[in-house]
């Protein structure tokens, strides 16, 4: 009967284009942030697909030089800031609400605003292919080979790009913050918050203090391309630039990373049907690689001259992150172990994260031997190690959670056969493409390079990471039409698909806009699986009998009028605005400007003055439905 | 790689243990089989190979990294085979079976397992920590004293000048080279090194480590080779820092020669090229007035030699680096290669660059600016058939 009222309060789900470009709803904007990702991933892969076919023989003829370089800076580019990044900002958007029993996010206009600064800075640095060449200096940028050639505007491309893409990240950021740290239902303290949610506020604090870093190198790079000044080129300091790129840089790193670990932690333990092991060991170890991840930066410039001291300090430090990142794994083992493991897709992913990322962090562990790195830095094997990390941890364990959640989303499974060749084929073209790039890169394969002569050995192993990059190719066309086939043709989930452990799986699938129809009282980490679930004397799990099909009904959650704190007030959700679309767009028009200087005041002056009235709107429209629509 | 059987014995043992706990994965075995045998061929795959790999050092510079990276190696593939043999006992041993409907025990961990597996890493880290931060002060050490053969290297987009300072002939001209080293045999070589544009990375894989080559700065590196190579097998290298659009085509070679034969070839290279008086060279000589724009080149002329072409020093840190426009081009009949170590030095070769630079090795030479010594590639001078055939003549001819 609380249940009927309440649907009768709630709002109803709006349709159409429009509904979208207004939408403040944190699960449309976190789709949204996932399907832009999704395309940006199939761009990035092709520019992949086409760097492995110049490689395939030595002196390949498939790309110019020129064209080479364009890719391969755009593929990273790409891949790091438009792809694995918004994808986990995908999953936070769409979950952190849901796993701390809010209705949204703190600020959902700025929300909306973050989502289109991201959309248009990547259509913006995607279109520079076409509107004069794409940055070519390296996603890195380094200094003063990003400043030199101030005849091309491909660098100003980056430089932008770069920039918005972080303003977009740092709002963001600061918005998840503030979600996690002011909206939590009652009872659900810090230490009950599922470690997905834990890990966002660890990338957002990452973010938060790294991105202006990377942003102030950015305008000096800017400023020694257009005005003249001297940060990095001329009589500048090139190592300057590195400091603070690698600042931004390194924790960015973790930023990828810590995510997709977040979701193997939600993954493993709901198919092994255990508790996460160690769970606090697991929240302070993902705290302490974000504390650690910005004392390593130099790790990647052992080459540059920093002096042996220095080159010792960064060394050890570098080593030390695999403590934390080795009791991650241990947990995960851990929960496993003694556990009932079922191989559904998301856990298949899941294990391969963890078997994968073993490689990488030893790989890493083998750079922070700093003699050894200096031969391995800049070599394929860098390549292949951040690969590992990167597409064997991040890729698998983003992958993970699009299997696990995709029934949450739309109330249908991914179909399991289609999901089983995804597996398959993406851990053989994974293995074949990036194995090998270990050899090549100990035999003395350089990164960064457009060809390479005959007579030095590398060709086999070329060819075998090029037909296994064609692998990994057709296993995420595969999972590409899973996607579009299951969300209207899969089989229905239900709610609680995975007799899951977090909130997420207490309401229905897809979730109504208000997400909650009464906000979740919470006693325990995993509280959707304490009112599931009760231990016998031995420690096992007995389901309570008052629990039906993997809903829970209304009595069990309501616990009395009082204590859901008033949820008629809660209904209220956030009005849609066209402003930050407004806003998002000005600044655009203003970057684009300031790519094509001087001709481009004009522009900057029109894009300022579109921002300014998104701003003003903004800030004057009332932030709630109209209190009198009923 | 002596631990291309290490795989296969744990392995092994794994196996075995799967017989015992689990009836019916033994039918599995084949396919356990498949993997170590390829695991085993990826590692045997690691043992080194082609004259550019790190793995069989051709130096005691390169010795000293590679044992550092064996011992980190076998290190890390033992962790690694305990991690993934964990993971893989976990997952099969702790798999829900058909019909078991039982609930596991709640374990919510263990303190003690953290501690335990929080402590087993630091001191494994520790283990390599310490021959780590020694390896770092050995590697980096810049070589001194008399008997050190002291070379200043200037990387330019996209080749290398070398310098070396101290072999002069008797008008104080030091021999000054491009991208082919010559060193001789079991002598420390200390590269000085600085850039005239961009970051470059000198890197010479079966000698040394990279180090980077920072315009501003000065930084060292110490070479040392055990033998001569082969006249027609120096030890190859290359760029490996990225610096725009010929980055690939920035290559080495290291000729390492005994010291008889490296005095001979010093001599050889501080002696002037002479003016060609006749026939093809003598036109080519003519023609070579467009070259000297930005190459430049020592002749024996009438009051002894001379330098011909823009000679061009940068100053870093108290310094002074050869940085010129262009390679000098005294002796490049005698260079194996040209281009930066690129295209083997034959008339062929040489009529297409002279036709077409950029056509043959990317470059930019539209946006050079002579004047403020910015030079990124040679351009295309329209050079007639005839001017191209007596160039060659000149060039092979100055050996």
């Amino acid at each position: 009967m609380v249940l009927d009222s309440s649907k009768d309060l709630a709002p109803a789900e709006p349709t159409g284009i429009w509904s979208w470009i207004t939408t403040v709803d944190h699960k449309r904007i976190g789709l949204l942030y996932g399907v832009t990702a999704l395309i940006a991933f199939f761009v990035a892969g092709l520019e992949a697909l086409l760097l492995r076919l110049q490689l395939t023989t030595a002196n390949g003829t498939v790309l110019s030089a020129d064209a080479y370089n364009q890719l391969f800076t755009m593929h990273g580019l790409t891949m790091l800031l438009v792809v694995v990044m918004p994808v986990g900002a995908a999953f936070m958007n769409y979950f952190i609400p849901l796993h701390i029993g809010a209705r949204d996010v703190a600020f959902p206009r700025a929300n909306a605003f973050s989502y289109w600064l991201f959309l248009f800075s990547t259509i913006m640095l995607l279109s520079s292919f076409v509107l004069g060449g794409a940055p070519d200096g390296g996603w890195f940028g380094y200094a003063p080979l990003s400043t030199q050639l101030d005849e091309f505007v491909r660098m100003d491309y980056y430089a932008i790009g770069a920039q918005l893409l972080g303003i977009a990240s740092i709002m963001a950021s600061a918005n998840f913050i503030a979600t996690v740290f002011t909206m939590r239902a009652p009872g659900m303290n810090l230490m009950r918050i599922p470690v997905f949610t834990w890990m966002a506020v660890v990338v957002s604090f990452l973010l938060i203090f790294s991105l202006p870093i990377f942003g102030v190198g950015l305008f000096q790079m800017f400023f020694d391309r257009n005005f003249g000044t001297q940060f990095f080129g001329g009589g500048g300091d090139p190592l300057l630039w590195q400091h603070l790129f690698w600042l931004f840089g390194h924790p960015e790193v973790y930023v990828l990373i810590l995510p997709a670990m977040g979701i193997v932690s939600e993954v493993i333990p709901v198919f092994s049907r255990k508790p996460l092991f160690g769970y606090p060991f697991v929240v302070f170890s993902g705290i302490a690689i974000g504390f650690m991840g910005f004392g390593v930066w130099a790790h990647h410039m052992y080459t540059a001259g920093l002096g042996p001291v220095a080159e010792a300090g960064f060394g050890v430090a570098t080593m030390m992150i695999a403590v934390p990142t080795g009791v991650k794994i241990f947990n995960w083992i851990g929960t496993m172990w003694g556990g009932k493991v079922r191989f559904e897709l998301p856990m298949m992913f899941a294990i391969g994260f963890v078997s994968l990322f073993v490689i990488g962090g030893l790989s890493g562990v083998l750079h922070s031997v700093v003699p050894s790195d200096y031969q391995q830095h800049d070599s394929y094997f860098v390549v292949a190690h951040f690969h590992y990390v990167l597409f064997g941890g991040g890729v698998f364990g983003y992958v993970a959670g699009a299997y696990y959640w995709f029934p949450k989303w739309t109330g249908r499974f991914l179909d399991q056969r289609l999901g089983q060749w995804h597996f398959w084929l993406m851990l053989l073209g994974f293995n074949l493409t990036f194995a090998p790039m270990h050899i090549l890169g100990l035999n003395g394969m350089a990164r960064r390079t457009y060809r390479y002569p005959e007579g030095l050995g590398w060709e086999f192993w070329n060819q075998v990471a090029t037909v296994g990059s064609f692998i990994i190719g057709i296993s995420f066309l595969i999972f590409a039409w899973n996607l579009i086939k299951s969300r209207k043709h899969g089989v229905a989930a239900g709610s609680d698909p995975w007799d899951g452990r977090t909130l997420e799986w207490s309401i229905p699938s897809p979730p109504p806009v208000h997400n909650f129809d009464e906000i979740p009282h919470v006693e325990h980490v995993d509280d959707f699986w304490h009112r599931k679930y009760a231990t016998d004397e031995e420690g096992r799990a007995v389901r309570m009998p008052d629990v039906t099909g993997g809903t829970i009904a209304p009595e069990t959650t309501t616990g009395g009028e009082s204590e859901g704190g008033g949820h008629e007030d809660d209904m209220h959700m956030p009005s849609p605005s066209y402003y930050p679309i407004v806003a998002a767009f000005g600044i655009i028009i203003t970057g684009y400007g300031f790519v094509y200087l001087p001709g481009g005041w004009v522009a900057v002056g029109v894009g300022a003055l579109v921002t300014l009235w998104g701003f003003f709107g903004w800030s004057l429209e009332p932030v709630t439905r109209d209190e009198h629509h009923d | 790689m002596p631990l291309a059987s290490t795989p296969v014995a744990i392995a092994g043992k794994v196996k075995h243990d799967q017989k015992k706990a689990i009836p019916g994965v033994a039918r599995r075995s084949p396919r356990l089989v498949g993997l170590v045998a390829l695991l085993a061929l990826v590692l045997s795959a690691c043992s080194g190979s082609g004259p550019q790999t790190a793995l069989n050092p051709e130096g005691p510079i390169g010795r000293t990294i590679d044992d550092l990276w064996e011992l980190v190696f076998i290190l890390a593939t033992v962790v690694f085979v305990i991690v993934q043999a964990a993971l893989i006992y976990a997952i099969v041993r702790f798999r829900a079976r058909k019909g078991d409907d039982s609930e596991p025990v709640q374990v919510h961990g263990n303190t003690r397992l953290e501690i335990l597996w929080t402590i087993i890493p630091v001191v494994i880290l520790a283990a390599i920590g310490f021959p780590t931060v020694r390896g770092i002060f050995d590697v980096r050490a810049i070589a001194e004293g008399a008997d050190v053969l002291q070379v200043q290297v200037t990387g330019h987009q996209w080749w290398w000048e070398f310098e070396y300072v101290d072999l002069a002939d008797e008008t104080g001209r030091t021999l000054v080279t491009a991208n082919e080293l010559y060193i001789p045999e079991d002598t420390e070589v200390n590269l000085t090194m600085t850039s005239a544009d961009v970051i470059h990375s000198f890197w010479v894989p079966v000698l040394a480590g990279k180090r980077d080559a920072v315009p501003n700065r000065v930084s060292n590196l110490t070479l040392i080779a055990d033998n001569p190579t082969p006249p027609d097998a120096p030890h190859p290298g290359q760029c490996a820092e990225y610096c725009g659009l010929a980055h690939a085509d920035m290559r080495i070679k290291v000729h390492v020669r005994t010291q008889a034969d490296f005095d001979a070839w010093v001599a050889d290279q501080l002696t002037p090229a002479t003016i060609p008086t006749e026939g093809a060279a003598a036109a080519g000589y003519e023609a070579f007035n467009t070259c000297v724009a930005c190459h430049n080149v020592t002749v024996m002329g009438e009051n002894g030699p001379e330098d011909i072409g823009v000679v061009r020093t940068i100053e870093v840190d108290g310094v002074t680096f050869t940085s010129s426009l262009a390679p000098n081009l005294t002796h490049f009949g005698g260079r194996d290669t040209f281009g930066s170590g690129t295209f083997e030095n034959n008339a062929e070769h040489l009529a297409q660059w002279l036709a077409d630079p950029s056509e043959l090795k990317p470059m930019r030479p539209e946006l050079n600016d002579i004047p403020n010594g910015r030079i990124l590639g040679m351009p295309n001078f329209n050079l007639s058939s005839d001017d191209i055939a007596n160039l060659i003549a000149l060039l092979e001819g100055w050996e």
